[in-house]
């Protein structure tokens, strides 16, 4: 492994492969100056300000990160932790990423506790609170509008939404229902556009043209 | 004590699991736990620790992290972040070695594409109960309305909407 470190690349698109501190150092960075999401930080520092990765190696790990369960950068850091230094890069990484934002969220926390039954404070928590809730609503948005002309992504989404919002249905049975069906859906549409592909020549009346 | 730690350690662990498309997927769940099952606080305030974690740097599951200490303190605090950043990033280093042999296959395109429908579901829910239990008056409806519309028309920062609404709060809501 150690190897990366002494290679002399005389147009290094890398910088040399960072030491389980540089790696800390790095996240804890990017977690005590990302605001509102870390996802555009993490890619100009791991990319261009430390080159730990190049542009490509940087979107394939980030397709890794955001394929399996939790937050993209969190998994990224334990990710880019991982391939570098192993389990103690990958620990590196991920304590550097939230342990600022811990501490400054429990500082918050404890603000907020000791002036919460200040009346004025109260006014201004709940105009916070009303904000970070229209964040969230936009952000809701930009999901579902590319759903808008998938009739079937579209009915899943809404099941999705009713069984959580409306019906207040536990995540875990949702999710062992919803997604087999919506990732059996996607498998369905995939094979018939492979069919629709293949079958060019001889048109036919299928279903998935409405 | 220890039940209230176990009990965090279970509920967080198992969101760890499943929050395919981030954390926004799973702040119902969080919700439903903490407000509904557990009676560990209402769910106003819930909503305001979501808040507080949205105004603060990092990544966005930092209410995790908060309502752990609130619930327990510092041990809440430990026990609820290692048990929805641990598991997940078990996943993580795990698949890393099966990545590159499976990120052609076929299947895993059509796992990702049947995941979007059900992440975009769960995040539209998590809109709605937050915008519920933050919004007490038509006043706060007209705060989370406007930031929404200035947050998906525009390319204004974040930090600069939660601060406005903050500000108009303070100076309006006495009044409404």
């Amino acid at each position: 492994m150690d190897q990366h470190l002494h290679s002399q690349d005389p147009a290094p698109e890398h910088a040399p492969a960072p030491t389980t501190r540089e790696i800390f150092m790095g996240f804890l960075g990017l977690g005590l100056t990302s605001f509102g999401g870390a996802l555009p930080l993490a890619r100009r520092t791991i990319v261009d300000r430390h080159r730990w990765l190049s542009a490509a190696e940087f979107t394939d790990l980030l397709g890794l990160c955001q394929f399996l369960p939790g937050g993209n950068v969190i998994n990224l850091s334990v990710a880019l932790g991982m391939k570098f230094r192993g389990l103690r890069g990958a620990l590196a990484g991920i304590l550097g990423l939230i342990a600022g934002p811990s501490l400054v969220v429990i500082a918050l926390g404890v603000l907020y506790e000791h002036t919460q039954n200040d009346p004025h404070i109260k006014h201004l928590f709940a105009g916070l609170a009303a904000a970070a809730a229209g964040l969230l609503v936009a952000m809701a948005v930009k999901i579902l509008m590319p759903l808008r002309h998938d009739p079937r992504a579209a009915t899943i989404a809404a099941l999705g939404f009713v069984a959580i919002a409306l019906l207040r249905f536990p995540l875990l049975p949702t999710m062992l229902v919803l997604t087999p069906l919506s990732i059996f859906v996607a498998s369905r549409v995939e094979r018939a556009q492979a069919a629709d592909a293949k079958t060019d020549s001889k048109p036919r009346a299928n279903e998935v043209s409405k | 004590m220890i039940e209230t730690l176990i009990a965090l350690a279970v509920i967080f662990s198992q969101l760890s699991l499943l929050a395919f498309g981030g954390g926004n997927t799973i702040l119902p769940e969080m919700q439903r736990q903490v407000v509904e099952v557990h009676h560990w606080m209402p769910a106003s305030e819930f909503s305001a620790l979501f808040a507080l974690a949205q105004a603060a740097p990092g990544p966005n599951m930092m209410v995790v992290t908060l309502v752990g200490w609130h619930v327990a303190g510092w041990a809440g605090m430990l026990v609820t972040s290692l048990a929805k950043f641990g598991p997940s990033s078990v996943v993580t280093i795990l698949a890393m070695h099966a990545w590159n042999r499976f990120k052609d296959r076929p299947w895993r395109r059509v796992a990702q594409k049947g995941l979007v429908p059900v992440t975009a579901g769960l995040v539209a829910a998590s809109a709605l109960l937050i915008a519920q239990s933050s919004d007490a008056s038509w006043l706060a409806w007209a705060i989370t309305g406007a930031c929404a519309l200035l947050a998906f028309k525009t390319r204004i920062h974040p930090l600069w909407l939660l601060g406005g609404g903050a500000l108009v709060g303070l100076v309006a809501l006495p009044y409404v």
